[in-house]
């Protein structure tokens, strides 16, 4: 099963490479990760997304629980959540094209940021799943380029990851 | 500062090499003369010198070395530590700050390199911080699952132009890092509910005992039970192996009785071992009826790779403490466990006498009664520290260690060239033990440039040669799997060990048949202040046995080249 694990740990040099050596190291496996400071600027919070069966993923948390540098972690998806993604297309659009792009850019609610004679560049955030599906409704002939984030999550209602 | 925290600290002995990016720390070491420096003649047996000391008295080793190849070398010595979890701090010296990522003269990132080998790493950032890395240093590798710490300390660190207070951090406090405490009383409640109503239990102990200084406590629960009791290979030690209820070792070439009970049992209570792959053979089908409680300061060994009933996070020592007194207060009778014990004598005593075949008078001799007289000339008392092949099996299972501490063997990670460095540190700090390094012909060329440090410090280990002219444990598996081809297996060239050893000034005797063995190895521990190496010629064709069938259960072993169960 798919797993979004949502890590705080020290803000220190090494850390995020202890994170990444570690599954690595024991050839867990890692889908999507992103990382980025939060607002206590000792902390950063880095979420990776994997898949495995529940003993995996108990070794995998287990096994993050064991670094120094990490404080605290959840996987999220053991409860309610919301899960996010960002994604940035840069997508082939001259004659009928421009029009189809645009409406399907809108269907899925996403914003076209920047634009050529021949070019736009769009911008969709959403769960992977309405990423995936945005990529496949575009067609593999009118893209040029996509970057992904990766996975961020946040659970739903009181829960609260802090310290 | 570092050598003044190294004092501080009660650091008595460090084990080093010197080089450039270390140097201003070792004109430091020179001004001062409480901690006493230790001149190896390879880093790598600086790290298991200390990792030797670590094992014997529980404290943490210290390792100095310079930046690049002296830090590359010591990475085998770290790795061997951090499998076998034993506290240790490396000191490395590093490249001044601003030539870090130039690819320096003698730089290598060693926090990169010892990454996945370390228990926590530390780069040093500013001079000031030194005391408080240093102390977080030794707190996370004593604490815990202990295990060794290295860090890299740039030069100019070490020579700073100004001048900072130096204080003594009495304390250490880390929000990312709390070592486990107690286990969890409903937990440990069902743990004694299972153990009073087992028919057929058995208590497995491993290095977690001894590490954490809790064998006694496990000797008294193992009594109050009457349960049989196992360890695994680092566990030897935790429990008397003279004593009835001990069946030795269990796994790979564990003993049989060991291997039959844990198969055959209904409860397995496991204390401080972590069920790796040489102690459980295959683990689909592990204990295929027993219940299982894991009781581990390291809550990511448990569940790791065989399924647990009753998983226990906890120290041994907190956790055995709270099930005596739930013992003591319960009204339950002691379970009546004698059809098990019948069981298990029946088990023995189809094995007594017949575990291998004494040499005849003028064959070469066997290793195993080498290692059997060796235990009589000790009197069961001495530290064994080991090299890794089948004499390593052979000391294992026939030295019978009644006291913890006192087997210092590679388990983990295996490595030869362990045993030299690692006994000299046991020796060098118990100077009124006797210490001997039970090793073999390939293991001690790893390492045998240390008779020099020896000599330098005048460290009198007593060295067991089992000298079979080949890589045994090699040849074993080739006997075994490869229809006897015997690829790089044999030892061409052997040095005469004892013109080698007598050139450092050492002693060194040599044993071709049975007849002059007692009477040799008398006279080598009568010699207290002299190093003594004595080589024993042994019989190149023996295996060891019992050997775990691959891909079994507990219980299927090989007990001789013909017979298997
Ligand atoms: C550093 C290292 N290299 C290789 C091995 C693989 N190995 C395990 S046992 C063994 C043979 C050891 O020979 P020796 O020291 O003579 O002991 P014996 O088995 O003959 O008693 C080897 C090569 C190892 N354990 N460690
Ligand atoms: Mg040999």
């Amino acid at each position: 099963m798919r797993h979004i694990i949502s890590v705080l740990m020290e803000n220190e040099a090494g850390a995020l490479s202890r994170v990444v050596g570690l599954f690595s190291q024991r050839n867990f496996n890692i889908e999507t990760l992103n990382v980025a400071p939060t607002d206590d600027p000792t902390l950063s919070r880095l979420t990776v997304t994997t898949v495995g069966d529940d003993r995996v993923i108990e070794q995998i948390t287990k096994q993050l629980n064991k670094l120094i540098d990490v404080v605290k972690l959840v996987d999220l998806t053991e409860g309610q959540h919301i899960e996010r993604e960002m994604l940035l297309a840069k997508v082939k659009a001259v004659g009928a094209q421009r029009a189809e792009v645009k409406r399907t850019t809108e269907i899925f609610r996403g914003q076209i940021i920047d634009v050529t004679p021949s070019i736009y560049t769009i911008q969709l955030a959403g769960d992977a799943e309405k990423l995936d599906a945005f990529i496949n409704a575009l067609g593999s002939n009118t893209l040029l380029e996509v970057v992904r984030t990766g996975v961020s999550g946040i659970a739903r209602g009181e829960k609260v990851l802090s310290l | 500062m570092i050598t003044r925290f190294l004092a501080d600290e009660g650091v008595e002995y460090i084990y080093g090499y010197p080089g450039g990016a270390a140097l201003h720390i070792y004109d430091a070491i020179h001004r001062q003369d409480k901690v006493h420096h230790v001149l190896v003649r390879h880093e790598q047996a600086a790290t298991h010198m200390a990792d030797g000391y670590a094992r014997a008295t529980g404290k943490p080793g210290v390792v100095l070395v310079t930046s690049g190849p002296g830090a590359t070398n010591a990475v085998t010595g770290i790795a061997t530590a951090y499998m076998d979890s034993i506290p240790m701090v490396v000191l490395c010296g590093q490249v001044m700050s601003h030539l870090i990522g130039e690819d320096a003269f003698q730089e290598t990132d060693i926090v990169g390199v010892t990454r996945p080998i370390v228990k926590h790493s530390f780069s040093i950032k500013h001079p000031s911080d030194i005391p408080q890395v240093l102390k977080k240093a030794f707190y996370i590798a004593t604490t815990g699952r202990p295990g060794p710490v290295v860090v890299d300390i740039p030069k100019d660190m070490t020579a700073p132009t100004e001048k900072y207070e130096y204080v003594y951090p009495k304390k250490v406090k880390m929000r990312s890092y709390t070592p486990v405490g107690r286990g969890h009383t409903g937990q440990i409640r069902k743990a004694v509910e299972l153990m009073q109503k087992a028919k057929r239990p058995i208590l497995f102990g491993g290095g977690g005992l001894v590490l954490g200084e809790s064998t006694e406590l496990f000797q008294q629960l193992a009594r109050k039970l009457n349960i049989p009791v196992t360890t695994s290979l680092m566990g030897i030690g935790a429990y008397p192996q003279t004593d009835r209820q001990s069946l030795g070792w269990l796994g790979m070439h564990g003993s049989f009785e060991a291997n039959q009970a844990m198969h055959n049992s209904d409860l397995v209570v496991c204390i401080g071992a972590r069920f790796d792959d040489r102690a459980t053979n295959n683990t689909a089908k592990f204990c295929p009826t027993a219940k299982i409680v894991h009781v581990d300061v390291d809550p990511s060994s448990i569940g790791k790779t065989v399924r647990v009933d009753v998983p226990i996070v906890g120290t041994a020592k907190s956790v055995l403490e709270e099930m005596l007194a739930l013992l003591g207060e319960s009204k339950e009778e002691t379970p009546d466990l004698s059809d098990w014990w019948k069981q298990i004598d029946d088990w023995r005593a189809s094995r007594t006498g017949r575990l291998y075949e004494q040499a005849k008078d003028g064959e070469v001799m066997k290793p195993q009664q080498v290692v059997e007289a060796v235990w009589k000339a000790t009197q069961g008392k001495a530290y064994v520290v080991t090299d890794v092949g089948q004499h390593q099996m052979f000391a294992a299972q026939y030295y019978k260690f009644d006291k913890p501490n006192h087997w210092i063997t590679s388990g983990g990670l295996g490595t030869m060239g362990f045993g030299l460095p690692a006994a000299m540190g046991v020796k060098l700090n118990k100077p009124q033990e006797e210490v001997v390094l039970i090793t073999g012909e390939g293991s001690f060329q790893m390492m045998m440039q240390e008779l020099s440090t020896c000599a330098q410090y005048g460290i009198p280990v007593k060295i067991i040669n089992l000298n079979n002219q080949s890589l045994g444990m090699v040849r074993q598996w080739q006997d075994l799997n490869y229809n006897k081809r015997h690829a790089q297996s044999y030892v061409q060239s052997l040095p005469d060990f004892q013109k080698l050893v007598e050139s450092y000034g050492h002693v060194a005797m040599k044993v071709d048949t049975a007849d002059e063995l007692d009477a040799t190895l008398e006279k080598a521990f009568a010699s207290k202040d002299q190093l003594v190496f004595v080589d024993v010629y042994v019989d190149p064709h023996e295996h060891v046995y019992p050997m775990q069938v691959p891909q079994g259960s507990m219980r299927d072993m090989l007990l001789s080249k013909t017979e298997r169960t």
